[in-house]
């Protein structure tokens, strides 16, 4: 049976467990009939043409996670920002795992999913935000929202910022020959509020893994959010990742994403600007070899004038990589004074690695600035040469230069220690000590 | 120390030094003139190793070793500098990180330990002084937004750093005022010492005020046409280049 089938076939089985008389089985079964019209979406569609998903639908993935997998925290340590202290939402297979998770409800929640879906008490907040932003012709969302239940909830309230950073990690530990994964994160910040979240998905072994990830973020007037995506998967592990961002009024949000690792990794990152003054952040340092291949899909919605958006994409692919930017801004008719900026910039160090990309723009306001720009290239050898008569060997030479290439876009990190992790993990990926603490 | 035998070199078909001959002992001070694409900055990137180049006969000797098939970070292991015409941005990578990674580098090749931190910072602040390079200075990005003087001194201030036994100035004059002049020139002066050796290859007689060459060499067409002490330096600040040329053609 093809993946779409079984999955539509499941959809009861999923009824048996959920509360049918809750409002959101409306908007469950609502999403199901439209993914079970569109189906997974093909390379025919200009949005999928460099991203196959047809191998993925042959295999066989376990739907439904065990509920009884168990992590020791010294076992997944290394994956956890474990230098700060942090808020944890953890899922083993798609399962809460409380041992490993640290959460709250102190003036913040912090908590689950789950549980803002069943409890009285959040049923206000889920009626005003679930699956607003998000879209519904999507058929990749639609089948998230489908079976949506468990993910992170967060929701900071007026005013409020949290004591430390959250961290969502999604571990698999590869207890089925092969899974698919769900996650359904709710991200509510109101007004002035303030909210650093930093969100991993690892596989531990190596089982077919495949995430299909729906966040919602809503960020209130003069709200600030910072979400660092980390994505440094295995090779049997593959990643659609549909995330969507509203936006009041003087809100700042930035979203960096660290493609370092996965079979296939999808980020579709939409922002919509619904207010003034808005700031939107989307940067990206993709650092991929062997086969991998990452398909970076941005859109900025520019709705309201007065608006800004800073889009940097770094890429550097070697070995038989490939990858994907298609940076989409429109630009409203209403939206006079936008400032846009785009830049995607990338790095073959492989005669052998393809990189597509492709600037969108729709600009139907008259009095804006829109700038972008993209490049393909190699190292240039004249630096390197440079390096080289230094006495810095020609591997140190080249990530050096590698180094430099991708380091604006770690500028604005503002989690320190994040920050120094990202630069080992760039040192560890291009294979040399550089001789200095980045 | 450095022995260059009848050296031909090119790019893509292009010949461009064609019997280069030149012998530099330790302790000397050698400078190249020239007019505009006689060679000079040929010669310094090849004696350097740059691999655009091909050499297609001749040979360099350095210590005693032909260099032929030898890599540029091995020649700067073995204690050959070039100062660069034109310095490279890295943006990133400060000024102090650069250099501890270059030392650290060579010492790892002549099987040293890394330079202790402590020793390191000593080096760099006395260096520093020395070429009157501002401690902020050492934490800018590499050359990155730099004046065109500001990257000429960080060149001298990485040879002061790294204490090569032959450096080889690449033009290392061209966009410095006076002072600057003065400072980078001091700095190489200071290195100096019966060991080691530096060639300079410049346009103008001027810098030659402040670096006294031992022996002026004329390049044209990719060969040393005349040979002699400092005051061929001033006779051709005086003559000009043509008076070479055509004493070449006879």
């Amino acid at each position: 049976m093809e993946l779409k089938d079984k999955l539509i076939a499941s959809f009861m089985a999923f009824e048996n467990e959920v509360d049918l008389t809750h409002p959101v089985h409306e908007i469950r079964s609502e999403a199901l009939r439209n993914f079970e019209a569109k189906g997974f979406p093909g390379r025919k569609s200009e949005a999928w043409k460099y991203t196959s998903l047809e191998r993925l639908q042959k295999i066989d993935f376990s739907l439904f996670p065990r509920q009884d997998n168990a992590l020791e925290y010294r076992d997944v340590k290394k994956y956890f920002l474990h230098e700060i202290d942090t808020y944890k939402i953890v899922f083993i297979d798609g399962v809460y795992s409380s041992y490993l998770s640290e959460t709250t409800h102190d003036g913040v929640d912090i908590c689950l999913m789950s549980a803002a879906l069943t409890k009285p008490m959040y049923k206000p907040i889920i009626d005003v935000y679930f699956n607003k932003v998000a879209s519904r012709e999507d058929s990749l969302v639609s089948l998230n929202t489908a079976f949506a239940r468990e993910g992170a909830f967060i929701y900071v309230p007026k005013n409020k910022v949290p004591r430390k950073p959250v961290e969502i990690l999604h571990f698999s530990t590869g207890s089925e020959t092969a899974q698919m994964l769900q996650p359904r994160n709710l991200i509510v910040t109101e007004e002035n509020a303030e909210l650093q979240v930093i969100e991993r998905h690892q596989s531990l072994t190596d089982n077919e893994v495949l995430t299909n990830s729906v966040t919602e973020i809503y960020a209130g007037k003069d709200a600030i959010v910072d979400y660092y995506k980390v994505q440094n998967d295995r090779e049997t592990a593959s990643l659609i990742d549909n995330t969507y961002i509203d936006q009041k009024g003087k809100s700042h949000v930035s979203v960096h994403t660290f493609s370092f690792g996965g079979k296939l990794t999808r980020n579709n990152l939409n922002f919509y600007q619904d207010g003034e003054h808005i700031d939107s952040t989307l940067k990206g340092v993709t650092l991929l070899g062997e086969k991998q291949h990452v398909d970076h899909h941005t859109l900025v919605h520019h709705q309201q004038p007065n608006c800004e958006s800073h889009q940097d994409y770094k890429g550097i692919y070697g070995q038989r990589s490939t990858g994907v930017f298609n940076g989409k801004i429109i630009v409203d008719k209403i939206a006079q004074k936008t400032n846009a900026f785009q830049q995607n910039n990338n790095l073959l160090i492989s005669d052998k690695a393809t990189v597509n990309t492709k600037p969108q723009l729709e600009i139907f306001a008259d009095d804006v600035r829109c700038s972008h720009g993209c490049t393909i290239g190699q190292l240039d050898k004249e630096a390197l040469f440079y390096l080289r008569a230094r006495g810095i060997p020609e591997k140190e030479a080249s990530a050096l230069m590698m180094y430099a290439f991708a380091n604006n876009v770690l500028e604005s990190v503002r989690i320190q220690e994040l920050k120094q992790r990202i630069n080992k993990l760039i040192a560890q990926k291009l294979g040399v000590n550089l001789g200095f603490e980045l | 120390m450095l022995t260059i035998k009848n050296l031909h070199a090119g790019v893509d078909n292009k010949k461009i030094l064609k019997g280069i001959n030149l012998e530099v002992n330790p302790g000397e001070i050698h400078a190249i003139m020239g007019p505009n694409g006689s060679g000079k900055s040929t010669l310094a990137s090849v004696i350097a190793g740059k691999e655009d180049f091909e050499v297609t006969r001749g040979k360099i000797i350095f210590e005693g070793e032909d260099l032929d098939e030898v890599a540029p970070e091995e020649r700067a292991h073995k204690g050959i500098f070039l100062s660069f015409q034109y310095p490279v941005e890295i943006p990133g990578v400060s000024v102090t990180n650069f250099v501890k990674t270059a030392i650290n580098e060579t010492r790892k090749a002549r099987g040293q330990e890394d330079m202790p931190a402590n020793e390191m910072l000593k080096l760099l602040k006395e260096k520093a002084e020395m070429l009157e390079i501002d401690r902020k200075f050492l934490s800018r990005s590499l050359n990155e937004g730099f004046s065109g003087g500001e990257k000429k001194r960080n060149e001298i201030f990485q040879m002061a750093m790294l204490e090569p036994r032959l450096a080889v100035l690449d033009e290392t004059d061209s966009g410095l005022d006076i002072d600057a002049l003065r400072i980078v020139a001091n700095g190489v002066n200071k290195l100096r010492s019966k060991d080691n050796a530096v060639i300079v290859i410049t346009h103008y007689q001027r810098l030659l005020d402040y670096i006294v060459p031992d022996f002026v060499h004329v390049i044209h067409d990719g060969k040393i046409v005349k040979s002699g002490t400092k005051d061929l330096a001033l006779e051709l600040e005086e003559k000009g280049y043509d008076w070479i040329k055509q004493e070449a053609v006879l």
